[in-house]
């Protein structure tokens, strides 16, 4: 199977969803109930990606506990990633 | 910020790569796709020699959270020429947007709107390129007792935990976590999207009864 179809696809389909709103004209109201329900989109997609890749175990599980609290303290992807990959060191070797 | 962005677009290059997509489709997605988590996905996907469209059903249902960015975004910039509108567009990405949502929220009178958007954006962008190159370069030199491919998770959950602003916001999350994993039988990821579905609808029930 060729690449390319997928990579074009893939192309069009995120730069449509970051242009729809934003390339509509001037004075177009986005519907309240389509708002409302977008709210929630990036913390369920997030937490949808993430999710199963903590559930794997129960090293995984806790170093997972670890990168949310760092994060939710201090708000800094790089200290989450460092936090996170040295507790599941600790734990893998800790288990 | 770029602390946070360059290790997540290492391991993405380094992912993509790993998956077995040739570096320079690799390089090219990370040009023209622009989005760390769906690329991961479908190098995956594309590596399992799984069908097209479910590679690109896969990558919208992921940046489907884009879609929301733009609608916030247009708040601010409406009345922005459209080529500026289409370059803004280009450039959303999930730490730009929340990096900016803070900024516009503490000076809502700013004047360099734009101009901040804009530097931001590139900024980010150039960053995330070289990295991604740079992890595509790396390629399987990183010695896998390292589990470097944890820290993919470990980024979204950075990302994630911003937006989780009020209950409304975290009984989605929780909704949406748990749906993934009650729903991993489903074949072709169908549970991203039945997690996205049960989210959505578990933030809007938890706003209604707050209201």
């Amino acid at each position: 199977m060729s690449v390319w179809p997928v990579l074009i696809g893939m192309a069009l389909v995120t730069f449509a969803l970051r242009a729809s709103f934003l390339v509509l004209p001037p004075g177009i109201e986005t519907p309240p109930l389509l708002r409302r329900a977008l709210r929630y989109v990036p913390a369920a997609i997030l937490t949808a990606i993430w999710a199963p890749e903590i559930a794997v175990g129960n090293e995984q599980l806790l170093a997972g506990v670890v990168a949310i609290a760092v994060a939710w303290r201090w708000r800094m992807t790089f200290a989450t990633i460092i936090a996170g990959l040295l507790a599941l060191h600790l734990f893998a070797w800790l288990i | 910020m770029l602390l946070g962005i360059i290790p997540f677009g290492v391991i993405t290059g380094v992912a993509m790569v790993a998956s077995g997509i040739p570096p320079l489709v690799a390089l090219l997605m990370s040009l023209i796709v622009f989005a760390g988590a769906s690329m991961v996905a479908s190098a995956q996907l594309l590596a399992s020699a799984a069908p097209a469209a479910l590679i690109i059903l896969t990558t919208l249902i992921i940046n489907l959270r884009f879609m929301m960015y733009s609608a916030s975004l247009r708040l601010h910039f409406a009345e922005a020429p459209l080529r500026w509108r289409v370059a803004i567009a280009y450039l959303i990405a999930d730490n730009v947007y929340g990096l900016l949502l803070s900024r516009f929220s503490e000076h809502p009178k700013d004047e360099g709107k734009l101009e901040y958007f804009m530097g931001a954006g590139i900024v980010v962008w150039a960053a995330w390129q070289v990295a991604v190159l740079g992890g595509i370069l790396i390629g399987a030199g990183v010695p896998a007792s390292w589990r470097l491919e944890f820290a993919a998770p470990l980024a979204f959950i950075a990302m994630t935990i911003p937006h989780l602003r009020d209950r409304a916001m975290i009984a989605a999350a929780l909704a949406a976590g748990i749906a993934v994993i009650a729903a991993h039988g489903l074949p072709l990821r169908l549970n991203i999207v039945v997690a996205a579905a049960v989210g959505i609808s578990a933030g809007m029930i938890f706003e209604r009864k707050k209201a």
